[in-house]
């Protein structure tokens, strides 16, 4: 029987695939009858999605600016 | 990128650098840039050859994967043993509460504070839990990629992202908890 805390150890495991078919059914046979470790796994996924959503798309404003002068300079020197 | 060349370089203002070059070296060299691979792909190996050779030049080079292996060593949890029983019949069970993001209000997980929260956890992780968290995370690179990129063998990516991503856990969770009180 897996405790509480052997779940918290395998979550990544787990959300990585990296269970074994048997010790898989042990991990969601514990999660589904235990309501903190639930709520664990959903904090852990939620807190990826978050982690997930600091992607940046633009480029950082003072890192535009000074690109956009060395691209200047360059052109120049050609 | 910061965050990423720290992992190679050990100074902020080294990483910035390497960053500034990176970018640089990316617009010299974009008439080179044949689209086989993403934009994102490219850059992210010139900043990691930027990086590798100033590192080299500051004689500051330890191998990624030993340092990977520091920050992989030793057994943690990721969460606190004062959030479980320590004996007895309930040894290793939950003894805290453990709440359900789910229930709480859409906008409590969405607002810029969180975000500085996170960003600031993440800075505050170990070098290599901050680089495999980024390019795992953030930038959505697959398993293989990482461990390729940065030299690690699979077991202590996924030793490094676990506590990398249970940090950043109980990041969200201080911050939530402390809005509820």
């Amino acid at each position: 029987m897996l405790t509480c805390a052997d779940i918290v150890k395998l979550v990544t495991d787990y959300l990585e695939g990296r269970l074994t078919p048997d010790e898989r059914a042990r991990f969601e046979g514990h999660v589904a009858i235990c309501p903190p470790c639930r709520a664990f796994l959903g904090q852990m996924r939620t807190t990826v999605e978050l982690v997930g959503d600091l992607r940046e798309e633009d480029v950082p404003p003072e890192m535009e600016e000074h690109l956009l002068a060395a691209f200047r300079d360059w052109r120049r020197d050609e | 990128m910061t965050r990423v060349a720290l992992a190679f370089v050990s100074r902020r203002a080294v990483a910035d650098e390497v960053v500034q070059e990176t970018w640089l070296n990316v617009v010299r060299s974009l008439d080179a840039f044949e689209a086989r691979s993403s934009l994102r792909t490219w850059i992210y190996a010139i900043l990691g050859n930027c990086a590798r050779r100033r590192a080299e030049q500051e004689q500051r080079f330890v191998p990624l994967s030993e340092i990977a292996a520091g920050e992989a060593s030793g057994d943690e949890l990721g969460v606190s043993p004062g959030r479980f029983f320590s004996g007895g019949h309930w040894a290793g069970m939950w003894s805290t509460a453990v709440s359900r993001w789910e229930d709480l209000p859409e906008e409590r997980l969405v607002s810029s504070e969180l975000r500085a929260t996170l960003l600031e956890a993440i800075d505050a992780l170990p070098c290599m839990q901050r680089a495999v968290l980024t390019l795992r995370d953030i930038e959505g690179w697959p398993p293989k990629e990482v461990c390729d990129y940065l030299g690690l063998a699979n077991g202590n990516q996924r030793i490094l992202l676990h506590r990398a991503r249970a940090a950043a856990r109980s990041a969200v969770e201080r911050y939530v908890e402390e809005g509820t009180q």
